[in-house]
Order: C-alpha cells, then sequence, then structure tokens
C-alpha cells in the first residue's frame, strides 16, 4: 500500500492588494504519494506556484491570506506547526528550486559555502563533512571538476551550471520531496533537457517525491506520473498522465492541447486557439471559471461554479458537461 | 541571381559588436554576434531562423531591416542594397519593411493612446489627413481582431496577447511586404500563442506578406515555417524545407537540437531515445576554431578542429554546413 506524503484540502489563498482581494487559489486539494511525481500546469497567474509555496509559508506574511482544513506532511501539521519547525523542515524534507537559479543564489558568497550552507543550519553534518557531501553533490549533478568549482561564484557559472548547483543544494539534505517551480523556463532548449534527464535519472536513483510546476506540457509529459491542470486559481482536472494527454475530460485541458502543435504527426492540424484571455482574479465572475472561453458553455455554467466530480479513481474533472458526449451532466 | 523571386537576400552578412574585456587591453574583444551568412528570403515565404540563445538570430533580423549597420557583407532588399542607402532613403525603405519584437509591453509607449501609437507610422511618413487617418487605424484595429473602442484606450488595458496584436496592427499600417518577427510568442501564455500564430498566418494568406520568423520554439516554428534556418554562434549550419528538417535533419547539431524538444505526448516521450548535445553554447567572443561545434559534437574528427566547413547543397533546396555529411 502506497503512503501518501503530503495532503492538502481545500487551500484557499488570497493576496490584499490596494485594488482589492486577489484570490489567487480557491478550494484547493491535492495529494502526492511516496517517490510519485506529479506535475501542475496552467497559464501564469493560475496559482499553480502559489499552491505550492503556500504550503512552505513562503508567501509574505502581511500581504497573503492563507486558509485551508488540512496542509499535512508525513505526520506533521505543516497548517498548525511553529516557524522554528517550518524551518526545519525547509531545506531538508522539502526542498524547492526556483525558475531563475541567479536569484536564488548568494553572489558574493562561493558555490561551496552555499552548498554547505544547509547541512550546517539543520546541523547534519560538521565543516569537513559537508564540504565531501558537497563534492559528491556537484559530482551527482554532473558538474565538471567540482573541486574547483567549490571556489567559484555564481557569476563565473553558466544559467544551466548554475541551475545544477540549485539541484545540488536542494538535493544535499536528501529530502523527501523536492519542488521545482519552473527551473528550466529560463535555459536553453538543449539545456533543459540536459536538466530534464538529470532529474529523472537522480529520481530513479533517490527515490525523492517530485512536484514539478510549468506551462509547457511536452515537459510534463515525459516527467511526471500524474497531472493537475489549474485555471485561474482553480483545479479543473487531475489525472495520470496518459489520462490527461489522450483522453482529457475538461474543456481547459482539451483547449489547451488542440491549441499547441503536435511535434509528431497530424502536422498541419490547425491550431485551435482559446479565445479572449484568462479572467481578472480580482473580479472572479459567478458560476465556472471557464465559462467565457468554453466551447461547451450551458446555461447552467454561467450561474453556478462546477463541483470536481470524480470520473474514476484517478481521474477528476471539473465541469457541469461531460465533454465526451456534450450533454450536461 | 536575383529572379524576383526573392525579396530579401543576404550576402557574406557580418555583424561584431565591440565589448570592453579588461581594464587597460590594448584592443576590444568583438562579440561575432553573426559571422558571415549567406541566404535569401522568398517572396510570400515564411523562414524561421532557430537556435539557442545568443546564436545571432535577433542581431540577424535586426541587421536585415538596418536598424544595425552590417560590420560587412551586404542585405539586398528587392536587389537594393541597404547599408549604402541614406538616412532618408532608409526612411522609405522601411514602409516596406517592419519589425516585430518579443515584448509587447516595451514596444508601445505607455502614455500614448492606441490611436496615437498606431497612427504614428502616417504622421512619420506624412501620409493622409487626420480623418482617413484615423479611418485606416479603426480598419487596422478590426483587422487584428480588437473591437473599436480601442482607439482611445491606453496599453496598459490590454493584456499581452491583446497588446501583442496592437504591435501587429502598427507594423502593418504602411502596408509592408516584409516583416521580421523576433520572437513575437515567446512572451505570451500557452493559450494566446495560438491566436497570435493563427493571426499572423491569416494576414500573410490575405496581405501577401513573407515572415522571417525567429524563435526559440522549435515546434512552433516547425509549425508556421515554410523554410528553416538553424543557427548556432553567428553561423547558419542547416537550412532546408521545413519538413526535410525536422524529419531528415542532418547536421549533428539540428539533430541535437530536435532531440531536445520535449513532445506533449507521454507514450512518445517514454519511448523516444535522445540524443541532446551535452554541455552549453561557448562564448561569441572567442569561438571554437574550425567548426563552432565541435566541442560539443558527438562525431567530431580532426578536420571539424580545423576548418571550418562551408554550406553546401546536399539536394532538395537543402543546405549543411559540415564536414561529415
Amino acid at each position: 500500500m502506497s503512503e501518501t506524503i503530503l495532503s492538502v484540502k481545500n487551500l484557499n489563498v488570497q493576496f490584499i492588494t490596494k485594488r482589492g482581494i486577489i484570490k489567487a487559489v480557491q478550494d484547493v486539494s491535492y495529494s502526492l504519494e511516496k517517490g510519485e511525481a506529479v506535475g501542475i500546469v496552467g497559464e501564469s497567474g493560475c496559482g499553480k506556484s502559489v499552491s505550492v509555496l503556500s504550503l512552505l509559508r513562503l508567501l509574505p506574511e502581511n500581504l497573503a491570506r492563507i486558509k485551508s482544513d488540512e496542509i499535512r506532511f508525513c505526520d506533521t501539521d505543516l497548517l498548525h506547526i511553529a516557524n522554528k519547525d517550518m524551518q526545519n523542515i525547509r531545506g531538508s524534507k522539502i526542498s524547492i528550486i526556483f525558475q531563475d537559479p541567479m536569484a536564488s543564489l548568494n553572489p558574493v558568497l562561493t558555490i561551496g559555502r552555499q552548498l554547505r550552507e544547509p547541512l550546517i543550519i539543520h546541523r547534519m553534518a560538521k565543516a569537513k563533512e559537508a564540504n565531501n557531501k558537497a563534492l559528491e553533490l556537484l559530482r551527482m549533478v554532473q558538474i565538471p571538476d567540482p573541486e574547483e568549482r567549490m571556489n567559484n561564484y555564481p557569476y563565473e557559472m553558466s544559467g544551466g551550471m548554475r541551475q545544477r548547483v540549485m539541484i545540488a543544494m536542494s538535493l544535499i539534505c536528501n529530502p523527501e520531496l523536492l519542488i521545482a517551480d519552473e527551473p528550466t523556463t529560463a535555459l536553453d532548449v538543449t539545456v533543459q533537457a540536459q536538466i530534464i534527464d538529470l532529474v529523472k535519472e537522480l529520481r530513479r536513483r533517490l527515490g525523492m517525491s517530485l512536484i514539478w510546476i510549468s506551462h509547457d506540457l511536452g515537459i510534463i509529459a515525459g516527467l511526471v506520473n500524474r497531472v493537475l491542470v489549474m485555471y485561474a486559481g482553480t483545479i479543473v482536472e487531475e489525472a495520470l498522465v496518459d489520462d490527461l494527454f489522450y483522453t482529457p475530460r475538461h474543456p481547459y485541458t482539451r483547449a489547451l492541447l488542440a491549441s499547441i502543435p503536435q511535434a509528431e504527426g497530424q502536422l498541419k492540424r490547425k491550431l485551435q486557439p482559446i479565445r479572449g484571455s484568462p479572467p481578472d482574479l480580482l473580479n472572479l465572475p459567478r458560476g465556472c471559471l471557464f465559462a467565457e472561453r468554453c466551447n461547451y458553455v450551458k446555461d447552467v455554467c454561467r450561474k453556478e461554479k462546477p463541483p470536481i466530480r470524480r470520473i474514476n479513481d484517478n481521474h477528476r474533472c471539473a465541469c457541469w458537461m461531460d465533454t465526451t458526449t456534450s450533454e450536461v451532466l | 541571381m536575383n529572379d524576383g523571386q526573392n525579396i530579401v537576400e543576404i550576402r557574406n552578412l557580418k555583424k561584431y559588436f565591440p565589448v570592453k574585456h579588461k581594464l587597460f587591453a590594448k584592443q576590444n574583444c568583438l562579440v561575432r554576434a553573426v559571422d558571415d551568412i549567406s541566404f535569401t528570403i522568398k517572396k510570400g515565404e515564411t523562414l524561421g531562423l532557430v537556435g539557442e540563445s545568443g546564436c545571432g538570430k535577433s542581431t540577424t533580423g535586426r541587421t536585415i531591416v538596418r536598424l544595425y549597420k552590417p560590420t560587412a557583407g551586404s542585405v539586398l532588399y528587392d536587389g537594393i542594397d541597404l547599408a549604402k542607402l541614406s538616412k532618408k532613403e532608409m526612411r522609405i525603405m522601411r514602409r516596406n519593411m517592419q519589425i516585430i519584437f518579443q515584448d509587447p509591453f516595451s514596444s508601445l509607449n505607455p502614455r500614448m493612446t492606441v490611436g496615437n501609437i498606431i497612427s504614428e507610422p502616417f504622421v512619420i511618413h506624412n501620409m493622409g489627413t487626420k480623418k482617413t487617418c484615423k479611418e485606416h487605424v479603426e480598419a487596422l484595429i478590426n483587422k487584428v481582431g480588437l473591437k473599436g473602442d480601442t482607439y482611445y484606450r491606453y496599453p496598459h488595458e490590454f493584456s499581452g496577447g491583446q497588446c501583442q496584436r496592437l504591435v501587429i496592427a502598427r507594423a502593418l499600417a504602411l502596408n509592408p511586404e516584409f516583416i521580421v518577427c523576433d520572437e513575437p510568442i515567446s512572451a505570451l501564455d500557452v493559450s494566446i500563442q495560438a491566436q497570435i500564430v493563427n493571426l499572423l498566418e491569416g494576414l500573410q494568406e490575405e496581405l501577401k506578406l513573407t515572415y522571417l520568423f525567429i524563435a526559440h520554439d522549435l515546434s512552433m516554428v516547425r509549425y508556421i515555417s515554410n523554410r528553416v534556418a538553424v543557427m548556432y554562434l553567428g553561423k547558419i549550419f542547416e537550412l532546408g524545407e521545413s519538413e526535410e528538417i525536422y524529419t531528415h535533419p542532418l547536421h549533428p547539431y539540428t539533430k541535437g537540437l530536435l532531440s531536445s524538444i520535449p513532445y506533449p505526448n507521454p507514450k512518445v516521450e517514454r519511448t523516444r531515445t535522445r540524443h541532446f548535445p551535452s554541455g552549453e553554447i561557448p562564448s561569441p567572443t572567442d569561438p571554437p576554431s574550425g567548426c563552432r561545434y565541435h566541442p560539443r559534437c558527438p562525431i567530431a574528427d580532426k578536420k571539424c578542429k580545423s576548418d571550418q566547413p562551408e554550406l553546401k547543397s546536399v539536394g532538395k533546396q537543402h543546405w549543411v554546413a559540415c564536414h561529415l555529411i
């Protein structure tokens, strides 16, 4: 029997701004099994990053209002633990890689110093031991001349190298869960392929769980077991990766897949764009948030928000319609 | 050479940028952004230009419309050498060629209304009266799929995709024949990208436009382009019909680049074997000797280290720069 390591129930995150309250995440529930890789896809501003960052209290406290019924990581209740205990979890049990490695690394400290830091902070090793571990990890992420690189500063490395350092740093305490927030978006396609390969290989070796946030369906297809599709702060569909790509149910997922070129086969199929643009999070419509752009829209969609329905054990979808038959459920 | 088929012809184009490398250094370093490339763009086609960041693809686009003056070589537009034109002549020439940039927000002046932005080309070129000008602008706004009340609004009131439509409307104002699209969709959300690509395709059909489409999204380039040129460190490595390049790539770099594209298809992703290039693109200030790809190339031999390969025809309108093909 597999073991759930992360479970989030009815997460709501709001940002208080001068212009009003932004409902960044609404009623999001998801869970993650041990060793599983889950992808979160969606457009910018759909709440994919916020729904994960809020778990680790990485959002500015004075602006973000987080409400949830449950946020549980293994046996720890992340919702109610003290800030100090949260510090013990961040970086050691759950670690995170961000999009821009330059902004995540301290420009005035050497790579070696920054790699050792998590071990020292979490009191997992003494200086010498930490140094050896740092070297071992630089080798693991395939950085050439690791001894030399330990004394380098971030500016002396390329974007791809820095992202490798970030991965090494995030893995140094043997985390159980690695969160990757669009780590390859700033990189070239060849370097992206290298980083994705590296993460796949490391997952095979270390067996950690993974949450990969991306807007690129191509990356998601090759990397994860299960996918959550988010739109305007809500989860609209959740499915195993094959089901999502071959039998998508939600009109948004379908439209998203129809709007990107397939790199293979059926090439001259015309792209079908999704009309309009996502709703303003300050001023969300009543009813289904996708209704304005949806090809299947019916009256009920504009009146009431669709509940998330179970299609089978691993497939959930929030839509009033059965898109396979075009009938209202 | 020019049989009226080619709208743009690029001959041995070079663009170097000086950079101050070291304090007290006698000579400035040169970034060889574009280093001796030649190709043609046919009337009515879309030529895709792809490559990793820093390969010189944007510099090529900007040098063609003479936003940069070429260091050497020439750009012939309808047989006229653009580098030899005076400023005044160039201004008239610019009516025929336009450029669209990646970031629509920084391409639009936030203090001008949409009406003023789109009518600026008419003002600059002294065309039409105020009244005909407004009619033209409204027709353009309609053409790119925006509503009529757009005229008096400001750019900040529009989303990224809508702003890119405004940029396209402005580019179309003077009825150009040729448009350089420099990563026009990279800054947009996935669901919006297809809108802009379809708009560009529709306009091309309607107005018989020619595009140079610069992008790093390889699957989108395959979709939109008739022919594709692959660039690496200022050189063109492979050039040919889009389908030919994507299905039968010959240059090891093209193969590597195509192998790096993630496909939105889980079964394909699980089964395919990928051979993407190791390492990263070297600095263009000090490109490798011989073939510039040899340090990353899996099949490089002695000759690749010493001799630079020339672009040579391998039949079916397909050119490759590699010693081993």
